[in-house]
């Protein structure tokens, strides 16, 4: 990495766009109310009152924050690099979503909005969309992909117990992009009344913005608590993305340390070259979907493809705009891990650590490994464990042949 | 003159209103659309929207989403609706025709290699779902160059600045959402249409059309009393995935197309 003087925390610009990537692209009924959304999150962004209910929250409910650990016979094992885990598998819900839907939610009371509807994959969004909605009273309608509520049977039983409506959704490919498409027009028929609560940083503007504001929670614990545990920055980071929620909200308190190196790790799938993956920065090219411009896997007529992937959570065809501007200007590297190799991560922290990771943190634990065996045992990296992997045991289970 | 421009012109001097119809091409079949488009004609169809098949249709309600799944099975694309347009023309060079889609078809086509090719093929208007004034500059300007209109949507919850913007862009006509929905939903409200209606007149010169939420005689009777014309989709797309044979299909569509040409007339 070049050394540089490009501010890289200065977008998006004020119609929503990282380079060319981002913007609005959604149909006109929409617009009034993205219109609305962005004012108030620009009135209450620096309102004190506003963070410091965000603030209490995030330390008396989420149980912020979530520690650094020093992984010392994960590191002894692969024999390079010292890995630090950022610990989002410790917060309620058991994953980073949460960071996102206290904040959104916290929007949708100050806007008076009775009702939320979320998107969910793997389930992990809709689960804490459902609990922030529970505690404030709100009704909770979650869209779910018809294949996907098969799949994560658990999830779906966990947000009825929290109170909320799960839609299966029967179009197209019955997995997220479809549930996207729904909530959607959910939104669009009940814009008076009803606030979205997206659960990646993607979507139109200014959703990558306010959802990568509320994980950065993640980057800046993790700064702090490098220096304070080993009195200087990390040499690199590694964070798994799928839409990238929650690597961005590590990599972005660190942007302007040039220092520091970032990695993204896309699923690889089945491997790249099988076709078979969910590796749109890898493979894919810019267009538009969601109401965003970004990388996306499609076909050669731009029609959007089915992706693959072991963990429900990184199955989605497109990606964050932050981050495709982040692979144009080079400070990002995104490299991808296979279903095969995010399994072995998986079995290895287990049994090393004691820490079981989802599937979709899995692949970064993978990549993290590869990476640190190529460093010195001086260097620093820090891998993001976005979620626990509690909610991936029947996955697991299956590919090893077991009925539980 | 552009054929869009033309045609409201005529039936204005008629005192009539415009009826525009949408289906989607490829639903359920390849083979079976041109021939829709003749006998929408036929039965007294002005302006003929075309879908443009696309995985992720958002805007659309059931009936519509399916009618996109059907025309896909067969992996009908931007490239074989330009074609259509173009075979269409062969033996119609006066019915307005306006492809109704997403955008990422067309980004995938590249801007201007679909300008050239729309322009080409025949197609008088673009409306593209989800490329709202904000970001479709630089398609339009490709498109102005070569003759071909961008039409925008406005909605209920569109502002008077909103209105104002749309209309400096807008090309051929507005196309007026009748209702805060997806297409083919059914809580049309006829007075709210013309509040807004009303508001839109003070901003736009261009016709107005009205969709979403129209589906039969009644409703397009009704919202014609304060709009330049009305767009039939997804009652039309219903009987497109019908099942029926080819014949039948045919059949129905006309006799749809007829009933609402007969309501429009008979104001």
């Amino acid at each position: 990495m070049n050394e540089t003087n490009i501010d890289f925390t200065n977008l998006p610009d004020e119609r929503g766009h990282f380079g060319q990537f981002g913007g609005r692209f959604v149909s006109e009924t929409l617009f009034y109310a993205l219109d609305e959304l962005q004012s108030m999150y620009d009135r209450l962004k620096n309102d004190p009152a506003f963070l410091a209910e965000i603030d209490k929250d995030l330390t008396h409910y989420v149980g912020r924050p979530s520690p650094l650990y020093f992984a010392e016979r994960w590191t002894e094992k692969v024999g390079g690099a010292r890995l630090f885990l950022k610990r989002e598998d410790l917060n309620h819900t058991g994953a980073h979503k949460v960071n996102n839907t206290i904040g959104q939610a916290l929007l949708a009371k100050y806007s008076g909005k009775k009702r939320v509807i979320a998107e969910t994959g793997a389930g992990q969004h809709g689960v804490a969309t459902a609990t922030v909605a529970a505690r404030l009273g709100l009704e909770c309608v979650v869209y779910m992909g018809s294949e996907d509520v098969k799949r994560q049977s658990l999830n779906v039983y966990r947000m009825k117990l929290l109170g909320a409506t799960v839609v299966p959704v029967e179009s197209g490919s019955k997995t997220l992009k479809d549930a996207m498409n729904e909530a959607m027009r959910d939104w669009v028929t009940n814009v008076d009344n009803t606030f979205y609560i997206i659960g990646t940083a993607a979507g139109p503007h200014p959703y990558p913005q306010l959802v990568r504001d509320f994980q950065c929670i993640i980057g800046r614990e993790a700064r702090r608590q490098c220096l304070e545990q080993t009195g200087r920055l990390p040499d690199a980071l590694v964070a798994c993305v799928g839409g990238g929620s929650n690597a961005i909200g590590l990599f972005h308190p660190f942007l302007q340390d040039t220092s520091v190196a970032m990695y993204g790790v896309e699923a690889g799938g089945l491997g790249l070259d099988t076709g078979r993956h969910a590796a749109p920065l890898n493979r894919g090219v810019p267009g538009v979907l969601h109401g965003n411009r970004t990388y996306l896997m499609e076909d050669e007529n731009g029609q959007i493809s089915e992706t693959h992937s072991v963990s429900a959570g990184l199955d989605y065809p497109g990606v964050g705009p932050e981050h495709s501007w982040l692979k144009d200007i080079g400070r990002v590297k995104y490299v991808s891990i296979t279903d095969d190799e995010a399994m072995a991560a998986f079995r290895s922290l287990t049994r090393v650590e004691g820490i079981m990771p989802a599937l979709e943190s899995s692949h970064a634990v993978a990549y993290g490994e590869k990476l640190a065996a190529q460093l010195s045992k001086d260097d620093i990296i820090i891998v993001n464990l976005s979620g626990r992997g509690d909610k991936d045991i029947h996955t697991v289970a299956k590919i090893d042949g077991i009925e539980v | 003159m552009n054929r869009i421009e033309k045609k409201i012109r005529q039936l204005k001097e008629q005192n009539r209103k415009a009826l525009a119809t949408y289906i989607v091409n490829g639903d359920p079949t390849p083979d079976i659309t041109l021939a829709a488009m003749h006998v929408l004609v036929e039965a007294g169809v002005d302006i003929l929207e075309i879908g443009v098949p696309f995985s992720d249709p958002m805007a659309e309600g059931p009936v519509i989403q399916r009618g996109h799944e059907r025309a896909l099975v067969h992996g009908t694309s931007l490239r074989d609706t330009l074609q259509l347009v173009k075979a269409f023309r062969q033996t119609n060079t006066d019915t307005p025709i306006v492809l109704m889609g997403y955008a990422n078809p067309i980004e995938r086509m590249g801007y201007a290699a679909f300008a050239d090719a729309a322009a080409d093929a025949g197609v008088d208007g673009l409306l593209t779902v989800d490329l709202p004034p904000e970001e479709a500059d630089d398609l339009h300007k490709l498109l102005k160059q070569r003759g071909v209109e961008t039409i925008f949507l406005l909605a209920p919850t569109s502002s008077e600045a909103r209105i104002k913007r749309v209309s400096e862009l807008a090309g051929g006509f507005i196309y007026y959402v009748s209702l805060k929905g997806v297409t083919g939903a059914s809580h049309l409200d006829i007075g709210s249409v013309k509040d807004k209606l009303s508001v839109i007149s003070r901003y736009s010169q261009l016709p107005v059309m009205v969709g979403f939420g129209i589906k039969d005689a009644l409703s397009a009777q009704a919202v014609s009393s304060y709009a330049d014309g009305v767009v039939v989709g997804s009652a039309l797309v219903d009987i497109m995935g019908s099942g029926h044979s080819q014949a039948q299909i045919l059949e129905n569509l006309s006799a749809k197309a007829k009933s609402i040409r007969v309501a429009l007339d008979q104001r």
